[in-house]
């Protein structure tokens, strides 16, 4: 099992696409001016990225390696055209809030990125676990990202009006940019702290050890 | 003429694709930390942005939509620029290797480029925002592909140049990288805020 709990650490926090890889910028910035379509564009790319993680793992000994960019591209193509039938007909709302970005979902290097890095090295199981959770680091990051931005930038939350202060500039592009730069700051120092205290930890370990086997 | 310079001031100050629309984000963090790198990469953009619109608007208009396979236009798109950007990247290397030894290495990054498949998404939706009365035809889709791309490179340049300039000085650890080119890019934004006060009635 620890194989799953690598994978899920990795999307989750060491590896997570938004804060440490800095992928899928353009969506990220597009759309956290309002946390619902931050959300639902999050949720879109974990059900796309884990298809299309599945399908590529699935046909890895299948598609021959000096085309395999066409074949990716043409499996994410497709799901993307399913997602925005889907939404289109089902959750109208999101589809009018995500706008362009839906069909921009095909290029977003996430999805490329994992197929290209992970899913055709490994196994199904793998895969698929490794999509849910690259997609959920994803959804979690612009979730978060996008209650800051909408709480400062309208004061409201999922478009609930909350209170009358705001600060409009957070709600458009400028402030995506701040809250985004400022979020992976935040992120990457703790990370950092939280490293150097394992490691500390770990030499203190190392340490006594020594002076036991010494003595 | 009207038509003409609401298009041109829409594609590059007021609807500026890095500024307001957040298309091409990629290149922008990415490409911007030379004048040089971030003109050349701006230019190639344009480029195929240009030939992508030029490509893709008669094809959807006089193939796809009387066969009824609209609903196709991501899968075709994508394959579309794909194909183009690689022949591209072949006849510039044959006919002028010293433009392919500037250009060349940007070419197959801009494949999976949000601005050009954004641009060629757009000139097929709704554009009365940007022509007004005027009904779409080819030619206004290729002059905002243009101008579009046009505006991507002066906001590349802008930030490049920003961007030299930080070098001079230390910044904090964890703002080192990404943050601060962010927290320059939110600069520029506010500055191109000021453009959406332009208006043409």
């Amino acid at each position: 099992m620890n194989k799953y709990k690598k994978i899920t650490l990795d999307g989750l926090i060491y590896q997570n696409p938004t804060f440490m890889l800095v992928l899928g910028t353009c969506p990220t910035l597009g759309l956290i001016s309002s946390a619902f379509s931050a959300m639902g564009m999050g949720l879109t790319v974990v059900v796309i990225l884990t298809l299309s993680n599945i399908l590529i793992s699935a046909l890895r000994k299948v598609i021959p390696n000096a085309v395999r960019i066409p074949c990716y591209i043409v499996i994410i193509a497709t799901l993307v055209t399913f997602a925005r039938m889907f939404l289109e007909k089902f959750v109208p709302d999101l589809y009018d809030s995500l706008g362009g970005f839906l069909a921009l979902i095909v290029v977003n290097c996430i999805i490329l990125g994992r197929a290209e890095a992970f899913a055709n090295k490994h196994t199904v199981p793998e895969a698929a676990v490794d999509g849910v959770m690259q997609g959920l680091g994803f959804t979690v990051a612009l979730t978060l990202m996008g209650i800051i931005c909408e709480f400062f930038g309208k004061g409201s939350l999922f478009g609930l009006q909350i209170m009358e202060f705001k600060i409009s500039m957070l709600a458009k592009p400028a402030g995506a940019f701040l809250v985004y730069g400022l979020c992976i700051a935040v992120f990457t120092y703790v990370i950092d702290c939280i490293e150097r205290a394992r490691r500390v930890k770990a030499n203190k370990i190392a340490r006594e050890n020594l002076l036991r086997e010494v003595a | 003429m009207g038509t003409f310079i609401a298009i041109v001031l829409a594609a590059v100050l007021t609807n500026n694709f890095i500024t307001v629309k957040t298309y091409g984000i990629c290149p922008f963090l990415g490409v911007s930390k030379k004048t040089s790198s971030a003109a050349g990469m701006g230019v190639a953009v344009t480029l195929v942005m240009v030939i992508a619109t030029l490509v893709t608007y008669p094809i959807y208009t006089y193939v796809m939509i009387p066969l009824g396979i609209e609903f196709l236009e991501i899968i075709f798109f994508i394959f579309i620029i794909a194909s183009l950007v690689q022949m591209l990247e072949k006849i510039i290397q044959k006919i002028s290797p010293s433009l392919y030894g500037a250009m060349g290495i940007y070419l197959p990054l801009i494949t999976t480029n949000c601005a050009v498949l954004g641009v060629t998404e757009l000139v097929i939706g709704d554009m009365s925002a940007y022509i007004g009365d005027a009904s779409m035809n080819i030619g206004w889709a290729v002059l905002y592909a243009l101008f579009a791309g046009l505006g991507f490179t002066l906001v590349m340049i802008i930030m490049s140049g920003m961007r030299e300039k930080l070098n001079y000085y230390k910044t904090a650890k964890a703002l080192a990288g990404f943050p601060i080119a962010m927290v320059t890019a939110c600069f520029i934004c506010m500055a191109f805020t000021v453009f959406s006060y332009i208006s043409l009635g």
